[in-house]
């Protein structure tokens, strides 16, 4: 579709428009870092920093959701039976999800949105959230996104892109409704040449760190399961939920009910494969009760399991999160190494 | 610092060698600058892998709870009173330990030098006391008690307390340090600003429990927050259920807290916890005369008693 060139004069009036039609959505600096959050009104998303903090899933899938509520008042007629909470995923529209967080959004969506199953709540906010990406022309140095079928300007899951000229920033609409949100924001003026190629090129050639994945999908999985190395990996590990919570491809969440009073809820809220609990079962056995087993479970399912079920490479998008916060300095990168390279002699 | 690298490997491996430990937990290089990972070298032939710089800032003393057999642990200032504070608590003992004792003069704090650069950082180095960032095309350089992590900016001992070897003379230690100017500030305030100030404190906290988990204290098996039968805490981002998360496990802190900074460290969102576990080693400082982790001999004030004892609080 046509380039379109916005004028940086004419964002905060585009924005202003737009937030009529769609609730705005937006990485703002709060302390040192950037996170998305509803943008108030007049606020303008900051595209200055690098990548969020946290990545915007939460946008779509919310750390704590309530799905249902009920009473456990006898006096009511409807006691003790489940009510829809019934939000309303109304029109949103997020402004600078970076590539690696847009396609991010795919890799959930295999998860959330499979023949036999589809999760209503992820379903709702998904459909109903427009994703304006911003291209990075500057990537990390602990990015690896070109390494997981990604970039620093990759189209994927995204319904428009922008990328910062400078003086303006370019915007391709890539889906009808990128079309509509360019068209309500007023942004129409075309632009008169397109350097988005070579812009694309210059960002890739700053990437500087890569992982290599060609060889997991021909390892036997019990080998990898059984590799020596795990042990290694996991000693400096303090099973904290970090990486998990970070990452904008985990999905994992866990049920609860909560009563207060006479009123209850059922929510779902993210958990983590880091934690013990959360592959307690109810006779007291845990199956991972030990820190090397979770630790190579959060591995296997992004670098393996997910490699096998769904044949289209790693759950990771390289967006170097978990790389730069974990509090230890585990690093995805070398145990992707370490697995792609892995040869059963050298046990 | 940097001086002590040669002296704590030839150290570690004479303990591989000749001391019957399996191994010996420091730190290796980190895979992004400013970091070091914590790490267990078993083979005299990799000791060039392990690392010292202004970077270890990590409690390594997290990594010998319930350990079994004989190991080495390269030990700062903090660390070695959290190995006395485990000695005490039976998590391990000290005869399992060959400490090799580091003198610290402060780790630096990522997060604020990062903050600072205002850019991304991609390499770092350090050299004379200054901490040398370089982002694209860009180079700054930071006098490391500018940026040093706060604990340890107040810190009164960075003198391993217990070890068999040190890798370097001992360091002056600092005097006249204001450690509690922002706990008094705090206590200062009435309930309802208090109570505003802890809501905003902790209202960033992704529930992670990295500053929990970080933590050499925080070894229970189950974790209060973490008992399914019958359930504590709510699991969801309640701010009285995050609240319950940080104001509980300060207080299993009291008595035992060597204010080793680990928690703010490895917090994701930048929170600074370390407030809640200073008020309550002020207090035991204040009531008790005690300071955590400088003594095996001495039982902590919380699992003694005293006729002495400060009672102002029974009315």
């Amino acid at each position: 579709m046509e380039l379109i060139k916005i004028d940086k004069k004419a964002w905060a009036g585009g924005l202003e428009k737009l937030s009529a039609s769609y609730a705005l959505y937006g990485p703002v600096k709060e302390q040192h870092f950037c996170n998305f959050r509803a943008l108030e009104k007049g606020e303008a998303p900051d595209l200055s920093g690098l990548n969020s903090r946290l990545s915007p899933k939460g946008v779509v899938f919310p750390q704590s959701q309530v799905m249902f509520t009920y009473t456990v008042d006898e006096n009511q007629a409807e006691h003790h039976i489940l009510q829809e909470a019934g939000e309303k995923a109304s029109d949103r529209a997020v402004i600078g999800i970076r590539p690696c967080d847009a396609a991010a959004f795919l890799m959930v969506k295999q998860n959330f949105d499979t023949p036999e199953f589809k999760d209503p709540y992820w379903l709702k906010a998904y459909e109903a959230t427009v994703k304006v990406g911003l291209a990075c022309n500057d990537p990390c140095q602990s990015c690896f996104c070109t390494s997981t079928g990604c970039g620093p300007f990759s189209e994927t899951g995204l319904d428009v892109l922008l990328a910062d000229t400078g003086d303006f920033f370019l915007a391709r609409a890539l889906t009808d409704r990128g079309e509509h949100f360019l068209k309500t924001a007023g942004w129409n003026q075309a632009a008169e040449a397109d350097p988005l190629e070579s812009m694309k090129k210059k960002a890739e050639e700053k990437i500087v760190s890569a992982v290599s994945t060609e060889h997991l999908k021909d390892k036997k999985t019990t080998d990898l399961f059984d590799a020596p190395f795990w042990e290694e990996v996991a000693f400096a590990c303090i099973n904290c939920g970090t990486c998990t919570y970070v990452c904008p491809t985990c999905w994992c969440f866990d049920i609860q009910d909560e009563v207060q009073g006479k009123s209850g809820v059922r929510m779902r809220n993210w958990d983590s494969c880091m934690y013990p609990l959360f592959t307690l079962h109810g006779s007291g056995h845990n199956p991972r009760d030990k820190k090397p087993q979770r630790v190579r479970q959060r591995f296997m399912h992004k670098l393996k399991y997910f490699v096998d079920r769904y044949d289209g490479g790693i759950q990771c998008v390289g967006c170097g999160r978990c790389v730069r916060l974990c509090p230890v300095n585990i690093d995805i990168r070398t145990v992707c190494e370490l697995m792609n390279n892995f040869e059963l002699s050298q046990c | 610092m940097l001086e002590y690298i040669q002296k704590i490997r030839e150290l570690a491996k004479a303990a591989l060698k000749d001391n019957g430990v399996e191994g010996v937990i420091g730190f290796r290089k980190g895979t992004v600058p400013l970091m070091n990972e914590p790490y267990l070298i078993k083979k005299p032939e990799d000791i060039d892998r392990l690392v010292w710089d202004s970077h270890c800032g990590i409690n390594l003393t997290n990594y010998l709870t319930g350990r079994k057999g004989r190991l080495g642990i390269i030990a700062k200032g903090c660390d070695s009173r959290n190995i006395v504070t485990h000695i005490i608590e039976n998590k391990i003992s000290r005869d399992q330990l060959y400490i090799i004792g580091v003198p610290c003069k402060g780790m630096v704090d990522r997060h604020q030098i990062s903050a600072l650069f205002r850019d991304e950082i991609q390499d770092a180095k350090e050299n004379n006391g200054r901490i040398i960032v370089k982002g694209s095309g860009r180079e700054e350089s930071f006098a490391k008690a500018d940026v040093l992590q706060e604990n340890c900016a107040i810190c009164m001992h960075r003198n391993p307390v217990i070890y068999d070897v040190l890798a370097g003379d001992t360091v002056e230690e600092q005097k006249d340090v204001e450690r509690y100017e922002d706990v008094r500030r705090i206590e200062a305030m009435t309930p309802e600003e208090r109570n505003r100030f802890f809501d905003e404190l902790l209202s960033g906290c992704i529930r992670c429990y990295a500053c929990r988990n970080a933590c050499p204290l925080c070894y229970c098996p189950t974790c209060f927050v973490d008992e399914s039968r019958p359930q504590w805490v709510g699991k969801g981002q309640d701010l009285v259920d995050v609240k319950t998360f940080h104001f509980l496990r300060a207080y299993h802190c009291a008595g035992r807290c060597t204010d080793c900074g680990a928690c703010e460290r490895s917090c994701p969102v930048g929170i600074k916890m370390r407030i809640l576990t200073k008020k309550l080693e002020k207090d035991c400082l204040e009531m008790f005369q005690w300071e955590a982790g400088l003594d095996i001999e001495q039982r902590p004030p919380l699992d003694t008693y005293k006729p002495e004892d400060p009672e102002d609080f029974i009315k």
